[in-house]
């Protein structure tokens, strides 16, 4: 916080004149006797006349006489500096207190207090209590007291009540022992009359005088050869005697020599503000964009040519980049918030990459499968049997998610599980914003088993995520599916916790699927379970009117009273009436649907394994089908029928 | 002509003295030319005759050194004053980059001043530069003179200065003003110079 004491600036390496006599015996009581002499000593003097190197000889000097001392020295925006960041880190006691415990103050600068009446007030207060605790205070500034501007009367009369004294410019005889003393220092010696002809030149303040000396130092190293005195007045531009004579009249005639210099350094201002400005703009245009936190390659490529050429073509098309590259970036955001990470959206050069990226994206966000659209919830016959487990599928309908979650359709092979699922799911989709999932669980497992593949699962994760209603067919068939299981498991929880809709389907009661994980299978459970019954006779009888068409009623009733266990087992029957009719060219009637059934019901021959019914039950449409698979004809008599034909 | 040259980096403005005759813009160029260190200016180029007055031009070419990387060099002319050397004017008007207004301050000159003015008005116009466009500075000279003679600075931007462009008051022949004008305008011609640079 604190700068140290330059070990180069002791009482030591500072030459007293006539100008610093009183502040240097000054600051040297101050340091022998800190806090008793003079107490604050306020020292004020030009720019570069010795007011650091004073205050901090005052300072070594007193660690000199008492090693222990504690010493601060700093300027007044080191201080005002470390005053706001303890302020902002709520430290503003501790750093009081910090400062109170200092028994030798040294502050510099003190001339910039103006306009910064809060640093007045803490100065005040400080220098109060240090002076109360017998603690030396030291200020130096570049004007009395009384001259710097809006302080506060207390402190001009608190820095006045100890000494103020001044340091002038140094005479003929200081400079030329600060020359000497320097030269010495820097172990250079030079001709005699050299460093007086420097001297004899009146510089403001000792530091035009030490650049003088640099200059002629660097030049009699440079040349290797001891610099004479006609050579040091042309190094520094002094004319000779003579000449400063000869130049006099002319002076006199014109006041202002310097007019040239001035127009010159105020056209050089002008060009560098006007003619430069373009690197102004780019400057600008980097600082913002990095403090966005984009790469700015692009611009200070710019910044590096010579000429403007099309710099605000480019400024231009970079703020188009980024802000595309933003879009973006927010799109993928909400899609898949990992790949929103990537640092190509924070790179306009690799703009093209990031449109990869968010297409990528995109694809894979694409909503996940719908549900399909040949199953509508009107086409479901209801009937008594269906009554009460329809009116709960509409209670979910209704208030999805609120209700009934999960939903479990539980019923046999050909009940219409699949139907429903999809009705379920078209009604969900009508709604507004809504993105449904629905499915075979087959469909799924892939799906798991591709992501997996083409190390996808984030995106295909958040793809389902996004679900507002998630609808799994034959969900028995996560059986031995672990991986699968697990995803549905989170899937299932991220859902529920939003109050998202989730539909499954199962030929049995959920705790009696095998191969389920407990965890799974309680969750079915948890839900409600709807088993969806065999159909009733009216639902036979509406389904087979709609299938037929015009018929004859005796048909449509002699079918419908057959008792079946599913529609599916129906609709078998009635393909091989509709067979037969086909092969006697013949329509269908209800003599030949009793010659074709022959009054017993044929047992149904499974194809081999578990069928998914999501694509059996398009079989309700199979009348129209002319094609037969050879193992779904049940009796030999209809066999002999196809091979008359 | 090419004010700013970003290839070879070099930077050449032409400025014009324009105002009536007698007004002291060959002085103007006479005290710059007086204060620039002879390194940095080119001859100065006086057409005068016997009594003074300004024949042709006056031309002080002065070099700027590198600023900011560019080779700067001003070029700055004078017009006659004379009604009768429209043609010359208009020569050295052309490819102008500004113009300084000398005006006459002293009272009887005021109608030679409006004159002027309209004159260098026509002559831009003639060659196709927007007087609103172009950098102008008036310069209000010969305010040294007895108070009971001249104009206030005040009176002349009245009468003179209804663009509200910068107005310098100036004694040309001791130099008050000379250089304040002469840095107004290189402002001015330094700013459009930047806006007109290839962006």
């Amino acid at each position: 916080m604190t700068s140290a004491l330059n070990p180069k600036f002791s009482f030591d390496s500072y030459v007293v004149g006539a100008a610093n006599r009183l502040a240097v015996t000054a600051g040297r009581t101050v340091a022998e006797n800190p806090g008793s002499a003079y107490n604050p000593l306020f020292i004020y003097s030009g720019s570069g006349l010795g007011k650091t190197h004073l205050l901090m000889a005052i300072g070594h000097g007193a660690k000199k006489v008492a090693p222990n001392l504690s010493v601060e020295y700093l300027t007044l925006d080191e201080y005002v500096e470390a005053f706001h960041a303890a302020i902002a880190a709520g430290q503003g006691d501790t750093f009081r207190r910090r400062f109170q415990a200092v028994d030798m103050l040294l502050v510099d600068d003190v001339q910039f207090l103006t306009n910064r009446k809060e640093m007045q007030a803490e100065l005040l207060r400080l220098t109060e209590g240090l002076q109360a605790a017998g603690h030396q205070v030291v200020l130096a500034s570049d004007r009395p007291p009384g001259e710097i501007a809006d302080l506060d009367e207390r402190l001009i009369s608190r820095f006045s009540g100890g000494l103020v004294v001044d340091m002038g410019i140094p005479d003929y005889e200081t400079r030329v022992a600060i020359l000497r003393k320097k030269a010495e220092e820097r172990g250079t010696s030079f001709q005699s009359g050299v460093l007086e002809t420097v001297a004899g030149v009146e510089f403001a303040n000792v530091r035009e005088l030490m650049g003088a000396l640099n200059r002629l130092i660097a030049f009699q190293a440079v040349n290797d050869t001891p610099i004479t005195e006609a050579a040091a007045r042309q190094v520094l531009g002094i004319g000779s005697a003579e000449d400063a004579a000869a130049a006099q009249p002319a002076a006199a005639s014109a006041p202002a020599p310097d007019e040239f210099s001035n127009f010159l350094s105020d056209v050089t201002a002008t060009v560098g503000r006007a003619v430069e400005a373009w690197r102004a703009r780019v400057s600008e245009a980097i600082l913002r964009w990095e403090g966005e936190g984009f790469r700015t390659k692009r611009l200070e490529a710019l910044l590096a040519q010579e000429t403007p050429g099309a710099v605000d073509q480019v400024i231009s098309g970079f703020v188009k980049d980024v802000e595309r590259l933003k879009v973006l970036a927010a799109e993928v955001q909400m899609l898949e918030p990992q790949a929103a990470g990537d640092s190509v959206f924070r790179d306009p050069e690799r703009l093209e990459e990031a449109e990869k990226v968010a297409v990528r994206v995109r694809e894979g966000a694409a909503p996940p499968p719908a549900p399909s659209a040949a199953f509508p919830f009107d086409t479901f016959v209801a009937g008594p049997s269906n009554e009460k487990e329809l009116a709960a599928i509409h209670d979910v309908v209704q208030s999805p998610g609120k209700k009934f979650n999960p939903l479990v359709l539980v019923g046999g092979s050909g009940l219409g599980k699949t139907h429903l699922l999809n009705a379920i799911g078209l009604e969900l989709a009508a709604k507004a914003r809504a993105v449904v999932a629905c499915l075979s669980t087959q469909a799924f497992i892939d799906e798991v088993i591709a992501a997996i593949e083409g190390d996808r699962v984030d995106w295909w994760r958040a793809r389902y995520r996004r679900a507002t209603a998630l609808l799994l067919d034959d969900v028995h068939l996560l059986a031995g599916k672990d991986r699968t299981q697990e995803e549905l498991f989170n899937l299932f929880n991220v859902l529920q916790d939003k109050d998202r809709q989730l539909v499954f389907t199962a030929p049995a009661a959920p705790n009696t699927l095998e191969g389920l994980e407990e965890r799974i299978q309680s969750r079915l459970a948890g839900g409600l379970v709807v088993t969806l019954a065999q159909p009733d006779r009216v639902v036979r009888h509406a389904v087979l009117e709609r299938t037929l068409g015009k018929v004859e009623g005796s048909l449509l009733d002699y079918l419908a009273d057959r008792p079946a266990t599913s529609i599916r087992a129906m609709m078998a029957e009635v393909q091989r009436v509709k067979d037969a009719a086909d092969a006697q060219s013949q329509p269908m009637t209800a003599g030949l649907a009793r010659a074709v059934l022959g009054g017993e019901v044929a047992p149904r021959r499974r194809t081999s394994g578990f069928r998914t019914s999501g694509i059996v039950v398009s079989s309700a449409g199979g009348v129209r089908s002319r094609e037969k698979m050879v193992w779904d004809w049940p009796v030999p008599a209809d066999r002999m029928i196809e091979d008359a034909r | 002509m090419s004010l700013v040259n970003f290839t070879t980096r070099e930077i050449t403005c032409k400025i014009v003295y324009y105002g009536p005759g007698r007004s002291g813009k060959t002085s103007n160029l006479h005290y710059i030319y007086g204060r620039v260190p002879e390194a940095r200016r080119g001859r100065m180029v006086s057409l005068a005759t016997q009594t003074d007055r300004t024949l042709f031009f006056d031309f002080l070419p002065i070099d700027l050194g590198s600023i900011s990387g560019f080779t700067t060099r001003f070029q700055l002319y004078t017009v006659p004053g004379q009604v009768y050397y429209n043609a010359t004017r208009r020569l050295v008007l052309q490819g102008a980059d500004g113009v300084v207004f000398v005006a006459d301050s002293q009272g009887r000159q005021l109608d030679e001043n409006l004159e002027s003015l309209q004159n260098l008005h026509a002559n831009l116009l003639d060659q196709g530069v927007d007087v609103r466009v172009m950098p102008l500075v008036l310069q209000y000279n010969k305010q040294d003179l007895p108070k009971e003679l001249i104009l206030t600075p005040a009176e002349m931007d009245d009468a003179l200065n209804f663009r509200a462009v910068p107005s310098f008051s100036a004694d040309a022949l001791h130099g008050t003003g000379v250089f304040e004008s002469l840095k107004g305008i290189s402002e001015l011609v330094l700013k459009k110079l930047a806006q007109g640079a290839p962006a």
